[in-house]
């Protein structure tokens, strides 16, 4: 695939975010707003965090479907640290990163040293990950710390009476900082060359096990961060909640362009997937006729529609490469 | 000869820069490596010499520690070291380029050559500062290319030409290149060369793998050649001739070369009668790919494609295949004239194609020596009619013998055989579905010469049986040994045909280089 031909998917899932957001103004008189905006951005969040960690993790040619399991885990342990044991939040917020990051490791391990699947050992990761939650309380235990509706209140305001709120800053911080990683460093070159050739990466001396086990640590932190701005969000820790948010995460980068098989993609598409998932909800709100299971559906389209898109782009990609092969030497 | 009664000299040199001793590996009760040991030198480069399946790559791996060998001692400078990857062999200052090209095809080809090396500033790559590096240490190999594109845009050899980059910028101590020069063209193998010879001043000893002898010679200051996993002997270069070297590779006198230098004279008579051409090209080109060419292809007649690489050999096979669609021309096959818009068509008037990616794309890896030998045969008499069992054992049987595939076992899974058998095994599926025309590109790449010698016999033998054969060479010795006709390419250009008396190494170079003008006339 050459340069223009890559960026082709990405530009692709803008336009059709643009072109349902129009759509939507036109629809719904008091659509186009930065308010709408910003509440997509703050709704979405926790999604958008943890579709960045799997940006990763499918560019490397893995898959991760622990990460709605880690936060549901994430937030029933806030709950329980701070109501019961009285850990002051900010601790506890430490706390939770490091478990994530050291379950993700873990599992990369796993992938790494037992040369298994990501499939299965992520699978494994995430009925662990949702039966401990359950272990630890199958109630929703509500959040009262201080922190909690102070964070909440916290917002920048902005024209038109629109709120840039603390999970929406967090989760635009997390894909500037998805962005720079993968796109600007060593490791983030590291993972697209794992998704290239797993076989060919290690012969040209990268360390893969220690590049698998960063990226694998990276999904589950960034899962546990999701886990941080979903309690805010809700202010409470439950056993039950981000069920399937794994597949909503997998939709959002394919629909953001990354290609499954791993190799291509890009964080940007990714946010940009997050908000067409996002979008839809609000249509749906807005009509507020309309049942919600129709954005699962919308969804579902959306998927199918991309990666027939992908496929035809790509075969057209491979094909104009045969023509120019040869053609290219000095 | 014996390992004991080669001339050896190791005492002359205290202090050997890389020394291995005992090395020995076994797959599965098979054993590829014996006992193997190899000294070399500071500023030396050595060739490791043996035919397909002698257990050279597998040395290579077991040395940087990508195969785990079961037993052998590894001395750099005289301190002991045992590398358990790739990463830690280029840490040890092991710089190695595979046999297969190892890099990462969807990067650019700057990521690729300082992958692992960026230049950093506070830990963010410096993209522009790499890409001006990439194109300086591809400059010194005379390639001008757009460092940013990915690596998968561009052509087999480039992609190799790129990996060589790599391994020889990371100033190693030691720098392994496993058959470097397969695919390159004599230009390149020139430049690389030269690299290796500024590299060799600098005292990095380099260990270089390779079929071609006229390499070894031209390059390489002692040998140490492998038979069937053992060492079998040891010298310098110029204690070794040619002779005594194919005798110690092949543990036997060259016989074929003999017998199929007789059999190139008896059937080049043969072909002195024409036969009527079955399928004639006229005009027939694409605009931007190869300018407009007449082909003509007859019974037991073989057509060679010379030129330089990227001189549009491989691109007018395509357009003789369907594989490219021409926009002018005709193609007139039998008296009728074909549109041949796909492969599928030309499959169906009876063409036959091995191409030069085989080694990359050409084989199903899981699937066994046997299975992949039927598969084209299997593939064109469709799935109604399968092959028997029986039917596949003949076959395979047949091949497997007629190209010497080792080791001779229908049922191992391809991939699992060295670089050179598999290549044999591809050949063998398109012989298998006796095509009236067979469009090989390069045929003998990385096939050691015992094997080479019998692939020339075979592509005469196939002549006398009646099939025309367009094929691909960088090997003029090669083409002219069995071509009755030579086709020069320069620039997308059929820039020159020679036919019988003409057919001559210097007279196909000179119509190579000649100036455009000249090249018309010969024409
Ligand atoms: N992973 C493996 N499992 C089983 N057998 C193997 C494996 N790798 C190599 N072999 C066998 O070991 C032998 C030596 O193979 P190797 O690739 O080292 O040969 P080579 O000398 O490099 O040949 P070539 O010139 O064709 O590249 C071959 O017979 C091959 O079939
Ligand atoms: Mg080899």
């Amino acid at each position: 695939m050459n340069a223009t031909s890559r960026l082709l998917p990405v530009a692709a899932t803008t336009a059709v975010f643009l072109i349902g957001f129009l759509i939507c103004s036109l629809t719904f008189p008091n659509f186009a707003s930065l308010r709408v905006v910003m509440n997509l951005f703050t709704d979405n969040a926790f999604l958008g965090i943890v579709a960045v960690g799997m940006t990763f993790v499918i560019i490397s040619g893995g898959i991760d479907l622990s990460v709605g399991s880690v936060i549901g885990f994430s937030t029933v342990f806030l709950a329980i640290a701070i109501e019961r044991w009285g850990v002051p939040p900010l601790a506890a917020f430490a706390l939770i990163l490091v478990i994530s990051a050291l379950f993700g490791a873990a599992m990369g391990a796993a992938i790494e040293y037992f040369e298994l699947p990501p499939f299965i050992v992520t699978l494994a990761g995430m009925f662990l990950a949702r039966g401990a939650s359950f272990l630890m309380s199958t109630e929703s235990i509500p959040i009262t710390a201080d922190l909690y509706s102070h964070l909440a209140e916290q917002a920048l305001r902005l024209p038109g009476g629109a709120r840039l709120t603390v999970p929406a800053m967090v989760m635009i911080l997390v894909v500037a900082g998805g962005m720079v990683l993968l796109h600007l460093t060593r490791f983030g070159a590291n993972v697209y060359a794992l998704g290239g050739s797993r076989v060919s990466t290690a012969l040209m001396g990268v360390n893969v096990t220690r590049t698998t086990v960063l990226i694998y640590t990276l999904s589950s932190a960034l899962a546990g961060l999701s886990g941080i701005v979903f309690s805010l969000y809700t202010s409470s820790g439950y056993s039950l909640s981000a069920v399937g948010v794994e597949l909503d995460a997998i939709a959002a980068v394919v629909i953001g362009g990354t290609l499954l098989s791993g190799g291509y993609g890009f964080v940007f598409g990714t946010f940009v997937g997050v908000l067409i998932q996002g979008l839809i909800q609000t249509y749906i709100s807005f009509d507020g006729s309309l049942s919600s299971w129709w954005a699962k559906i919308a969804t579902g389209l959306l998927l199918f529609a991309f990666i027939g898109f992908q496929q035809v782009t790509l075969g057209l990609a491979r094909r104009s490469r045969r023509h120019a092969t040869g053609g290219a030497h000095a | 000869m014996t390992p004991s009664d080669t001339p050896t000299d190791d005492r002359r040199d205290p202090a050997p820069l890389l020394e291995l001793a005992g090395f020995s590996k076994s797959f599965a009760g098979f054993k590829a490596l014996d006992g193997v040991r190899l000294t070399l030198r500071h500023g030396e480069v050595h060739a490791l010499l043996g035919e397909n399946g002698a257990g050279k790559s597998t040395l290579i791996k077991c040395m940087t520690g990508v195969v785990h060998r079961d037993a052998g001692t590894l001395r750099l400078d005289g301190a002991l070291i045992a590398p358990r990857s790739a990463a830690e062999a280029t840490q040890a200052g092991l710089a190695t380029v595979y046999q297969e090209v190892n890099l990462a095809p969807n990067l650019s080809v700057a990521q690729n050559l300082f992958l692992g090396r960026q230049p950093t500033r506070f830990g963010l790559v410096r993209e522009g500062e790499m890409r001006r590096r990439a194109a300086a240490v591809l400059a010194g190999f005379d390639l001008n290319i757009d460092v940013a594109a990915p690596l998968e845009s561009y052509s087999v050899a480039v992609q190799h030409i790129v990996a060589i980059a790599r391994a020889v910028d990371q100033s190693a101590r030691v720098l392994i290149l496993d058959e470097p020069t397969a695919s390159l063209d004599a230009h390149e193998v020139e430049i690389l060369f030269a690299v290796m010879r500024k590299l060799k001043a600098r005292g990095i000893g380099i260990v270089f793998v390779t079929h071609f002898l006229d390499q070894v010679y031209a390059i390489c200051d002692r040998i140490t050649v492998l038979r069937n996993g053992r060492l079998a002997g040891s010298a310098t270069t110029a204690e070794l001739p040619r002779l005594d070297l194919v005798k110690m590779m092949l543990g036997r006198e060259l016989a074929h070369a003999t017998a199929e230098r007789a059999l190139a004279a008896a059937s080049g008579e043969a072909a002195g009668g024409r036969e009527a051409a079955f399928a004639a090209f006229e005009g027939y080109g694409k605009a931007g790919y190869v300018a407009p060419f007449d082909l003509a292809l007859r019974p037991g007649h073989v057509v060679g494609l010379a030129g330089l690489l990227g001189s549009g050999r491989t691109e007018t096979t395509r357009l003789v295949f369907g594989a490219a669609t021409a926009d002018t021309g005709t193609a007139i096959v039998d008296g009728a004239k074909v549109a041949l818009a796909s492969p599928a068509e030309a499959l169906h008037l009876g063409f036959g194609y091995c191409p030069e990616e085989r080694k990359t794309e050409g084989i199903v890896a899981e699937l066994t020596v046997r299975e992949n030998i039927v598969l084209a045969l299997q593939a064109k008499r469709g799935a109604l009619k399968p092959l028997s069992r029986r039917e596949q054992d003949e076959i395979a049987a047949r091949f497997i013998r007629l190209l010497d595939i080792r080791p001779p076992d229908p049922e191992r899974p391809i991939g699992l055989l060295s670089g050179g058998n598999q290549q044999k095994a591809l050949l063998a599926r398109w012989l298998a579905t006796q095509p009236r025309l067979l469009i090989l590109d390069e045929p003998t790449r990385g096939i050691d010469v015992g094997a080479h010698a019998e692939i020339i016999a075979l592509i005469r033998r196939l002549c006398t049986e009646g099939m025309a054969l367009l094929v691909v060479s960088s090997e003029l010795e090669e083409i002219v040994t069995y071509a009755d006709e030579v086709i020069v390419l320069r620039d997308r250009h059929h820039v020159a045909r020679l036919t019988g008396e003409a057919i001559t190494v210097p007279g196909i170079l000179a119509a190579i280089a000649a100036d455009a003008p000249a090249g018309e006339q010969a024409a």
